[in-house]
């Protein structure tokens, strides 16, 4: 999740400065943010703005109903075919992030790790995650995986009204990078499921999405950018490959102290040259 | 020897009047007018032309140690800072009080620039000076001196028959969301902590401190950190963080006693009386993902903060000392400074305000992730913990975009010990 998304569900006991509504409206206004710079190449940005859209839609009703099935799982009491459902679920909401977690309210209540939030306000895919992997149980998760079920619901309700501007894609792509390096290289994501390499490969086919749908407008400004960047994914998706397993990935603590750097110091080598997505835009 | 009050008698026309003084006298009381030059530039250039021989006045460097509060709060920030928290090893209380009172002793020595102990004049003992800072001037050291909440009960076993001296306040701080705190950064009985533009001359004060204690207390965790020097900046502009943005602009004005008072020093009534002219410590070793903000585009570097990056500058505004105006929308309807920049969200209602004095501190990278190892060492002082820095701390955890870029790791409290006088020791009133 991103960090900084949690304000409102926590912020209603706090100060009167801010209102929740005002919060809420901040977070999720920030696609729509206007002063987006103008277009200077022949292709239309808008149009890539609409075709990302409908990836991201597409994915998030693609979230949804594997969301059901990993809770209608949890409901059944099915312990083991929950674990196999959880990290393949998380995919669909990884790779759309930019998009899916821009509602404050909900990112946090979907996607919290322990800790996010408070205790009592705790729920959502880890919070199963932990019964699953800690406890080896379903029991008394009911509850959340009914929650959770509501929650994806609202959000792809929600979704519709999210304006994608060619600005929120550019930070976006960058966004889903560092979350990679700040959570998942870090095993801090999926800290009891240990399938962290799944967000992981998530968040980098999410950005790669981006730069695959500006790319055209990329190679008209900056043919060697272009090229430094799909090298460079080529490079992070090489590293992975050697990480499958079956249909998946190995567990995070299969990971060795020096594998864990070199995709660590992978995502930062793409991550610098795909921040300069911007100059697609002038200004 | 500088005059001991030098600091609070600084004027105008003395070069060592920072551009932000200048700024703020102008701001009140038309300094342009009192100096026959029209406005700030005029002051400006007139302190730029001053002989050397008024630059160089604070040679010596030395901050006086005694007085009412100890130095290193309201002193003018130094170039380095090394920072240490003590676990104490001694049971019986005596032991506690004699440490420091040698503690004392050797930093009223050092911080005149002079060695620990006696002469080294038996070649079959180790010098009583580890001796790295012989020949250095003070270079303005100050060594400030902080106990903490485990000093007074741990385990709920009151340790050395202070229990019923502790304040309220002083406790550890609640959890906050996002929080990665980390045992080897956390906590401690006792801190110090080391100022001085010399970082060689704030290691020996702590190293020599720490070897003090030997016996009494051990070492927790240290922390070196640094700022811009004065060399590098001889107008002394605020120093920039390492995100590139200069932090320290909007705190209390140290040289204001009545806004010290307001806000810093512990004043009578408020707790038990032995912190009066004391104050609280908190500080957090904060993680700052540089690989990711480097990547971050400078309007959103912008927004992050709610600064702009170049002149410091709110949002919206034009100079680093103009007031915000939270309210101010660009032409799309949308707020300047936005709902979840740090300054915002730290500003609150204006009415909760801290002394901040953090610095810069680089690690190395860590080994994880084979980053940079790179933030802040968060320090902050108030009259009261739970009044001013946690509702702050609280908004900043729950809504700061600058959240996306920095992690907690370390964190602590102290209560600063009042300030003595000659022939008193550091902790008298709380031991007496
Ligand atoms: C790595 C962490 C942090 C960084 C990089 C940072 C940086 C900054 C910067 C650049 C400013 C604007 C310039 C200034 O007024 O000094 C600022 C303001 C401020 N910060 Fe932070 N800060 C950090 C953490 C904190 C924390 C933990 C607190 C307190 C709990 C805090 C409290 C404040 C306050 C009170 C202001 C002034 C707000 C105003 O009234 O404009 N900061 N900070």
């Amino acid at each position: 999740m991103k960090r900084y998304k949690l304000p409102v569900i926590l912020f209603l006991s706090s100060s009167l400065l801010f209102s929740c509504s005002q919060s809420n409206e901040s977070s999720t206004t920030e696609p729509a943010k206007k002063e987006t710079a103008k277009e200077s190449s022949q292709v239309d940005l808008n149009q890539i703005s609409t075709d990302y859209r409908t990836f991201a839609i597409a994915e998030i009703d693609e979230f949804v109903k594997k969301t059901e099935e990993f809770a209608n799982a949890v409901i059944a009491g099915d312990v083991e075919k929950a674990k196999e459902l959880y990290a393949p679920a998380r995919m669909h909401y990884e790779r759309s992030e930019p998009i899916a977690e821009a509602f404050a309210e909900l990112d946090p209540k979907i996607d919290a790790r322990e800790g996010d939030v408070p205790d009592a306000e705790w729920g959502g895919y880890h919070r199963i995650e932990k019964g699953l992997w800690v406890e080896n149980t379903t029991k008394g998760y009911e509850k959340y995986a009914e929650q959770l079920i509501k929650d994806v619901k609202l959000l792809r309700a929600k979704v519709e009204t999210v304006d994608v501007t060619p600005d929120l894609l550019i930070t976006g792509a960058v966004d889903l990078l560092n979350e990679v390096s700040t959570s998942k290289v870090t095993g801090e994501e999926d800290r009891y499921s240990h399938t962290d390499l799944y967000d992981f490969v998530a968040n980098v086919e999410g950005a790669e999405k981006i730069y695959e749908l500006m790319s055209p407008a990329l190679k008209e400004k900056d043919e060697a950018l272009a090229k430094e960047i799909e090298q460079r994914f080529q490079a992070v998706y090489a590293l992975l490959d050697k990480y499958k397993k079956g249909d998946g990935y190995i567990s995070y603590t299969e990971l060795t102290k020096d594998q864990v750097k070199e995709l660590s110091q992978s995502i930062n080598e793409l991550a610098e040259p795909l921040s300069k997505l911007g100059v697609v835009l002038e200004g | 020897m500088s005059e001991p009050d030098k600091k609070e008698t600084t004027s105008v026309f003395n070069k060592n009047v920072s551009r932000r003084d200048v700024l703020k006298a102008a701001g009140i009381g038309g300094v342009g007018v009192l100096i026959g030059a029209s406005g700030i530039g005029g002051a400006l250039a007139l302190a730029d032309v001053l002989p050397t021989s008024q630059k160089k006045e604070n040679t010596n460097a030395v901050v006086p140690f005694y007085g009412k509060h100890q130095a290193g709060i309201a002193t003018e920030v130094q170039n380095h800072i090394y920072f240490a928290a003590f676990d104490v090893t001694a049971e019986d209380r005596n032991e506690l009080i004699q440490l420091f009172k040698e503690w004392t002793k050797a930093a009223a020595a050092m911080t005149e620039g002079k060695s620990v102990g006696d002469p080294a004049n038996n070649k079959y003992l180790p010098p009583d000076d580890t001796g790295e800072a012989a020949g250095l001037n003070a270079s303005n050291l100050t060594i400030t001196f902080g106990v903490g909440p485990t000093l007074f009960t741990k385990n709920n076993k009151d340790r050395f028959g202070l229990q019923k001296k502790q304040p309220d306040e002083l406790k550890e701080l609640p959890k906050f969301p996002l929080d990665s705190l980390e045992e080897q950064w956390t906590g401690g009985d006792l801190c110090i902590q080391a100022c001085s533009d010399d970082l060689q001359v704030a290691f020996h004060a702590v190293r020599n401190l720490a070897r003090i204690a030997r016996g009494k207390a051990v070492l927790r965790w240290a922390q070196a950190g640094f700022q811009r020097t004065k060399q590098a900046s001889p107008k002394k502009e605020t120093p920039r963080n390492l995100f590139g943005f200069k932090d320290g602009t909007v705190n209390p004005n140290v040289k204001n006693s009545a806004e010290m008072n307001q806000y810093v020093w512990v004043q009578p009534g408020d707790g038990p009386d032995w912190l009066v002219n004391g104050t609280y410590l908190v500080v957090r070793r904060i993680q700052m993902f540089i690989e990711v903000w480097d990547r971050t585009t400078l309007k959103e570097q912008e927004n992050t903060f709610g600064r702009y990056r170049d002149s410091g500058a709110y949002l919206g505004q034009k100079n680093e000392f103009d007031p915000p105006d939270f309210e101010k929308k660009d032409e799309n309807g949308e707020y300047y400074i936005p709902m979840t920049a740090h300054v915002r969200v730290a500003h609150g209602d204006g009415k909760q305000k801290i002394l901040r004095r953090s610095y810069s501190y680089a690690d190395g990278i860590d080994a994880k992730t084979g980053t940079f190892d790179a933030g802040l060492l968060f320090i902050s002082f108030q009259r009261s913990i739970s009044k001013q820095f946690i509702p702050i701390q609280k908004r900043l955890s729950q809504m700061d975009e600058l959240n996306e870029y920095i992690v907690h790791r370390g964190s602590a409290v102290f209560a600063c010990l009042p300030g003595v006088k000659k022939g008193g020791y550091i902790g008298e009133t709380l031991f007496s």
